[in-house]
C-alpha cells in the first residue's frame, strides 16, 4: 500500500487514485522500475481523493513543477465538480418549488459594480448648471456658432489613416479634410480660427494605422487627446448600407454620467449641426463604456411603430480619453483638466472616470 | 450662515466666482455666494487673510473687485474697486497695516491706503505671474513673470527693487536660458527666497550673498510648475505642476523627496499649514485634496463642482472637531490612554489613526482613506 501511495504522488503522467489512505505525503523516492509497471494498472476511481494535509499546505509550497502541476490539475477537478453539483442541486430545487421558486439572481458584471463616483452629474444641480451654461462650449449650445470642422493628420499619412479622414469628413456635416504639410499645430490654429473653423481633429497615425486623435475645439476652447483603437473602414463593415448622405444626422451620447464624461459629451454633441434632419433618417452614436468611447454610424427606418430596421454605414472606432487640456493644444505648457495616470486607475478595477 | 462660515478651515476660491469654505472635521463644504448673480467675471483670482488673526477673507476676482468676507459673520462685509479687467488679473493680493497691496497681471502693484483715495504705485515689469508678501517684514514683496525675474521690492522705498534678480549663465550651447516665474515664496528666519518656474526649475535667491544668480536650482518632470509652498518645519518645499504631479523636494540639495499622488488635473492653489505637517491642493480637476506630509499619503478629498483657484488655509487645527461634536474627541482621548503607556514615541500616529477611524465612521469615506487606515494599523 505504502508503495502504491508514494508511486501515486511521485509519477506524473499516470495519474493513479487507487486506495488512498489517510495519511501525510511521504517525502517521495525514486523507483524507476515500478513506474512502468504502474502505467498499465487500470484509470483511476471516482471517489474523490481525501488525504489531510497540513492545514497550512498549499498546492503552491511543492518544489516540482510537474508534481505541482498535477496537484493543481486535480484541485482545479475538484473545484469544477463541485461547482456543476452545485448547480444540480440549485436547479433541482428550483424545479421543487416551481412557481413558489425566488427570481433568478442578476449575475455581477464591472458594470453593475461600479463604485459611485462622486462627481457623477446631479441634474438639478445650480452650480454645474451654471459652469457649463457658461464655459468654451456655451457658443455653440446657445447657437450662437455652427459647427465646421478642420479634418488633418500627422505628416505624411499613409492609405489607411487617408482613407479614415475621408471616410470621417462624409460622417461629420461641414468638414474639410487638409493634407497636414509638416506644419505646426501651434501656428494652423490661429488661421483656423481666422477662417472661422470651430474644431481641429488631428488624426495620428503610427506604422501605417491610425491610432490617436486630437480634437481641439477653436476659439480657446478645450483640447482632448484620445487613444484611437479598432478602427474599421466601410470596405470592411459586414452588411453594410449605402453611403451617408449629406444630411445632419442625430447624435446620441450614451452613459456620460460624470462631470468629466459631461464635458466629453459636449465636445462630441458640438462636432454636429443642432438640427438633425430627420429625412436623412441617419444617426451617430457615441456609446461609452468602461471609460471607452464606441463610435458607430447607422441608418435606420421605422417598419412599423415598434420595430426598427437598422443598417451600420460609415466608419467605427474606439476612442479612450487620454488627457484634456484646458485651452487650445498647447502639450508643454497648457494646463490639464484632467490626465489619465495609468498606475493610478489601474488600482481599481471597477473604478471609471467618464 | 455664520456658524457654517466659523467651522471651516479651508477656504477655496472657484472660477464660477463663488467662495467655498470646507470643514474637513465636518466633512462637509459650503458656497458662499449669491446663486442668482453668478458671473464669470467674478471669478475669483486669488484669496488672501486679511488680518493676523484670520477672521477676514479677501477676495479677488478677475473683474478688478477685491470682497471681503467675514469669517464670524458669514457674509461679504465689504466690496472695493482696485482697478479694472482691463488691467489684467490679480496676480497677488496682500495686507500690511491698514493698506492693501495689489498685483495686477500688467505689472501695476498698487498700495490702497485706508480711508484716502490716492496710491502708492510700483511698476513691476510686464507679465508678471505673482507677487508675495513677506510674512516676517509685511514691506517687502516679491514679484516674478514670464521674462520678468525676481524683484523684491520695500514698499517705502517704491522706486526701485531692493533686490533684482540675474538670470542664469547661458546653457551649453551659449543660448540664453528662458526665463518664467511662476510662484515664490520667502523662506523663514532667513532672507532667501524660493521660486518656481514655467520651465520646471526651482531655484533659490539669497539677497544676502553678494551673487544675484540663484544660489540654488533644481528641476523636477517635464512641465510647468505652478504652485509652490514651504512647510512648517523642515527645509524642504512643496511644488506642482500641469499635469497634477506634487512633489516634496530637499532644499539642502536639490533632491526630489516624494510626490504626492492624487490629483488629475493642474495645480492651481497649494498651501501647507503653518505648524501641521499637512498641505492642501487645489486645481482643474474640481477636487481639494490634502495630503500629510510625513506619510505623504491622502488625508481628505473633496468634491467641489467648479474648477478651483486658490486655496487659503487657516492655522487652527484642522482635524480638530468643533463644540458640537464633543462626544467624538472624548472617545478618541479614551482610546489613546490606554494605548499611550505601550507606545509612548508612537502616540502622535495612533492618535491620529484612531481619530481618522472616528471620522469615517461620521460621514463619506473614500477609499484612498480606508487603505491609510490599513497601513496605520498594520504597523
Amino acid at each position: 500500500m505504502d508503495v502504491v501511495e508514494e508511486h501515486d504522488i511521485q509519477d506524473k503522467p499516470t495519474k493513479k487514485k487507487t486506495k488512498k489512505q489517510k495519511k501525510q505525503p511521504k517525502p517521495p523516492h525514486e523507483n524507476g522500475n515500478d513506474n512502468m509497471i504502474e502505467k498499465t494498472e487500470p484509470e483511476h476511481v471516482d471517489a474523490p481523493a481525501e488525504w489531510s494535509f497540513p492545514p497550512t499546505f498549499s498546492v503552491s509550497e511543492i518544489k516540482n513543477k510537474q508534481r505541482r502541476h498535477l496537484m493543481f490539475m486535480k484541485l482545479k477537478q475538484e473545484k469544477r465538480k463541485q461547482k456543476v453539483a452545485m448547480k444540480k442541486k440549485k436547479k433541482k430545487e428550483r424545479d421543487a418549488l416551481g412557481d413558489k421558486a425566488p427570481p433568478k439572481e442578476v449575475p455581477k458584471t464591472i458594470e453593475n459594480q461600479r463604485v459611485y463616483d462622486e462627481t457623477t452629474v446631479n441634474p438639478e444641480d445650480e452650480e454645474v448648471a451654471f459652469d457649463e451654461g457658461t464655459d468654451e462650449f456655451s457658443a455653440y449650445f446657445n447657437r450662437l456658432t455652427n459647427p465646421k470642422v478642420l479634418i488633418t493628420t500627422s505628416d505624411r499619412p499613409r492609405g489607411r489613416t487617408v482613407r479614415f479622414c475621408n471616410q470621417l469628413a462624409t460622417v461629420i456635416p461641414d468638414a474639410h479634410v487638409y493634407y497636414r504639410r509638416g506644419l505646426a499645430l501651434k501656428k494652423v490654429i490661429p488661421q483656423c480660427i481666422a477662417r472661422g473653423f470651430t474644431y481641429l481633429m488631428v488624426i495620428n497615425e503610427d506604422r501605417k494605422v491610425p491610432n490617436g486623435m486630437v480634437l481641439c475645439h477653436l476659439p480657446d476652447g478645450p483640447t482632448a487627446h484620445f487613444k484611437v483603437s479598432s478602427v474599421r473602414l466601410r470596405k470592411e463593415m459586414k452588411r453594410r448600407g449605402k453611403d451617408p448622405t449629406e444630411h445632419s444626422p442625430e447624435v446620441i451620447l450614451n452613459n456620460f454620467t460624470t462631470r468629466l464624461g459631461h464635458s466629453m459629451g459636449r465636445l462630441f454633441a458640438a462636432l454636429f449641426p443642432h438640427d438633425p434632419q430627420f429625412v436623412g433618417r441617419q444617426v451617430a452614436t457615441f456609446h461609452n463604456q468602461r471609460d471607452f468611447i464606441f463610435f458607430r454610424f447607422h441608418r435606420y427606418i421605422f417598419k412599423n411603430e415598434k420595430r426598427v430596421g437598422i443598417q451600420e454605414l460609415g466608419p467605427r472606432f474606439t476612442l479612450k480619453l487620454r488627457s484634456l487640456q484646458k485651452g487650445t493644444f498647447d502639450s508643454k505648457f497648457g494646463e490639464y483638466e484632467w490626465v489619465l495616470k495609468r498606475h493610478e486607475n489601474d488600482v481599481c478595477r471597477r473604478r471609471f472616470n467618464l | 450662515m455664520a456658524d457654517k462660515s466659523q467651522v471651516c478651515s479651508v477656504w477655496v476660491g472657484s472660477e464660477t466666482g463663488i467662495l467655498k469654505g470646507v470643514s474637513l472635521s465636518k466633512k462637509q463644504a459650503f458656497n458662499f455666494c449669491e446663486m442668482s448673480c453668478l458671473s464669470r467675471d467674478q471669478e475669483v483670482c486669488i484669496l488672501g487673510w486679511g488680518d493676523q488673526h484670520e477672521t477676514e477673507v479677501l477676495v479677488g476676482s478677475v473683474n478688478g473687485t477685491v470682497k471681503t468676507f467675514s469669517t464670524e459673520k458669514g457674509i461679504f462685509t465689504e466690496t472695493r474697486q482696485c482697478g479694472e479687467s482691463t488691467q489684467g488679473r490679480f496676480t497677488g493680493l496682500a495686507v500690511t497695516d491698514s493698506a492693501l497691496i495689489t498685483c495686477v497681471e500688467t505689472g501695476l502693484l498698487r498700495v490702497w491706503k485706508e480711508g484716502s483715495t490716492d496710491t502708492v504705485e510700483i511698476n513691476a515689469g510686464t507679465n508678471v505671474c505673482r507677487m508675495r508678501q513677506n510674512p516676517s517684514q509685511r514691506n517687502q514683496v516679491a514679484t516674478g513673470g514670464k521674462e520678468n525675474g525676481l524683484k523684491v521690492w520695500d514698499l517705502e522705498r517704491p522706486e526701485t527693487p531692493i533686490f533684482t534678480s540675474k538670470n542664469v549663465r547661458n546653457d551649453w550651447l551659449d543660448l540664453r536660458v528662458p526665463e518664467w516665474v511662476r510662484d515664490m515664496a520667502f523662506i523663514p528666519d532667513s532672507d532667501k527666497i524660493v521660486t518656481c518656474t514655467g520651465h520646471h526649475q526651482v531655484r533659490v535667491y539669497d539677497p544676502a550673498s553678494p551673487q544675484r544668480r540663484p544660489v540654488l536650482e533644481a528641476h523636477f518632470g517635464e512641465y510647468p510648475l505652478t504652485a509652490l509652498s514651504l512647510p512648517a518645519n523642515q527645509d524642504s518645499v512643496v511644488v506642482g505642476n500641469t499635469h497634477g504631479e506634487l512633489a516634496i523636494l530637499d532644499l539642502r540639495k536639490g533632491l526630489v523627496r516624494g510626490c504626492l499622488k492624487g490629483l488629475a488635473g493642474g495645480v492651481r492653489g497649494l498651501q501647507c499649514h503653518p505648524s501641521l505637517p499637512l498641505v492642501a491642493s487645489c486645481g482643474l480637476d474640481r477636487f481639494l485634496r490634502v495630503h500629510s506630509l510625513e506619510d505623504r499619503s491622502l488625508q481628505h478629498k473633496v468634491y467641489l463642482k467648479s474648477r478651483l483657484n486658490c486655496v487659503l488655509l487657516s492655522s487652527k487645527d484642522l482635524e480638530l472637531s468643533s463644540s458640537a461634536i464633543t462626544g467624538d474627541v472624548e472617545e478618541v482621548k479614551e482610546e489613546g490612554g490606554e494605548v499611550d503607556e505601550v507606545w509612548d514615541t508612537m502616540e502622535m500616529i495612533k492618535d491620529q489613526a484612531k481619530k481618522r477611524a472616528t471620522e469615517e465612521e461620521e460621514a463619506v469615506v473614500t477609499g484612498v482613506e480606508k487603505t491609510t487606515k490599513k497601513r496605520k494599523v498594520v504597523k
